[in-house]
């Protein structure tokens, strides 16, 4: 293999029940019954979270998938444009908010 | 007594296998009824979308005769079973002979729709100059429901569809026709609009793009309409030669094929309608049409406008290929929006 990233490698995604398939069975009934349908949060809501997340986690099957699966549940570019910034605000605010530690600890260094 | 499964299902194996999987479903499709004649009048458009299943565009010749016109007519007025007429093309407007279609099918008592793009009112017609800004008050005074592609209620998607400028136009488009009274509650006058998606993906929710699409065109616009159909793209002619081109084509059928919907397959169009095309011959549906599949009676004969039959035409078995995959993914597909 070539790369590490082949975006036909996401339609073996079921393979993850090769050797545990229980597991894989309990994780795709568990992951159908959060994202597959609307609950008190609709399709839609749950597949612009999913893409923001998928940004998070820089997962490029995900950002394939939840682009699409926007889409389909009617979200337009705007709205997930904006999904990818409140990921990018997040982990800037993530990373920023950890300077709070840096500056205690700054304080325990400088007499 | 009908055949439950035509022969043509098994003459040859398509890649896709939608014949087979109707069969391994158990689900039998015969006509039901033909209460609707949908006449593809014209290829003739002032827009060139690049999902035309019709390849339709501004150099495109074909029109129906007058005396296909005539038989339309005839056939309309011959048949009271048949109480709807779908007249589209290309913009159908394009056609000489239009008007007096519409006003002859509405002086039958026929419910008349009109695939209408919008554009056409301030395009006119591409070949002659011909203004055509005279459409809202033509469709008014004939009452005819007016049935208009907007891909979205936004620009963006909308002009990547139908062409750099499309949108606007498009809402100058609808507040004239709103102006009298089209998709305005309690005035009887019927405006509906066509969401279809702007590539290879499946149609959203019908519902809830629709309160989107109020909602949008109200706030942003002050426009309002009846009700959203979602379409599917059909994996045929222009959008088919998108998806070859950019490697994607065996990627969306198998996303139809993984879609399928037995509720959708019941519900689908050709069930209920006829597609006529621009020489007077007969199709389950204008995908078909476009295919070049026509409609045969049993013992094979293409069927045809010019010795029409009712009942040799309702006893046809449809022809189905891969592409009606399209009509039966996810929540269904037809020239009435969702089947499921």
């Amino acid at each position: 293999m070539s790369n590490y990233y082949d975006s036909a490698d996401l339609k073996k995604f079921g393979d993850i029940g090769q050797h545990a398939k229980q597991l894989a069975d309990d994780f795709f009934k568990y992951y159908g019954n959060v994202i597959g349908s609307d609950g008190a949060l609709s399709k839609r809501e749950k597949a612009l979270i999913a893409l923001a997340v998928s940004h998070a986690q820089k997962c490029p099957y995900c950002i394939d998938a939840y682009t699409t699966q926007c889409l389909e549940a009617g979200s337009n570019p705007e709205q997930m444009m904006e999904a990818v910034h409140v990921a990018a605000v997040m982990q800037a605010g993530i990373t920023l908010v950890h300077s709070v530690q840096m500056q205690n600890h700054l304080k325990k260094m400088v007499l | 007594m009908r055949a439950v499964f035509s022969i043509r299902a098994f003459k040859e194996k398509s890649k896709y296998g939608f014949e087979a999987l109707l069969f391994q479903r158990g689900i039998n499709l015969p006509p039901l009824s033909i209460d609707t004649l949908q006449v593809n009048i014209t290829k003739l458009c002032n827009q060139v979308c690049r999902h035309c299943h019709v390849d339709a565009s501004p150099s495109r010749r074909e029109m129906l005769s007058p005396e296909g016109v005539a038989k339309c007519l005839e056939i309309l007025q011959r048949h009271s079973q048949i109480t709807k007429l779908d007249i589209t093309g290309g913009a159908p407007e394009l056609h000489a002979g239009f008007a007096a279609f519409v006003e002859k099918a509405v002086a039958l008592g026929k419910h008349v729709m009109v695939r209408h793009n919008l554009t056409v009112q301030m395009d006119g017609h591409p070949q002659t100059g011909e203004s055509k800004e005279y459409l809202p008050h033509f469709f008014a005074r004939n009452r005819v429901e007016v049935i208009s592609s907007l891909p979205y209620y936004q620009e963006y998607f909308t002009d990547a569809q139908r062409g750099s400028g499309v949108f606007k136009k498009s809402m100058e488009a609808m507040k004239r026709l709103n102006a009298l009274g089209y998709g305005v509650e309690g005035s009887g006058l019927i405006f509906n609009l066509v969401y279809n998606p702007v590539g290879p993906y499946l149609p959203a929710a019908q519902a809830s793009l629709q309160a989107d699409y109020k909602r949008e065109l109200k706030d942003k616009f002050g426009l309002v309409f009846n009700n959203l159909y979602t379409v599917t793209n059909m994996p045929i002619n222009r959008f088919k030669s998108h998806l070859d081109k950019s490697g994607q084509y065996a990627e969306y059928m198998e996303k139809l094929l993984a879609a399928f919907n037995p509720a959708a397959a019941e519900g689908v169009m050709c069930r209920s309608m006829i597609s006529v095309d621009h020489e007077g011959r007969i199709y389950d549906c204008d995908f078909n049409q476009m295919l070049e599949l026509r409609a045969t009676a049993v013992g094979g004969k293409p069927l045809s406008i010019f010795d029409f039959d009712f009942d040799r035409v309702l006893g046809r078995c449809i022809r189905f290929e891969d592409h009606c995959l399209g009509c039966t993914a996810g929540a269904g597909s037809s020239c009435g929006g969702a089947t499921a």
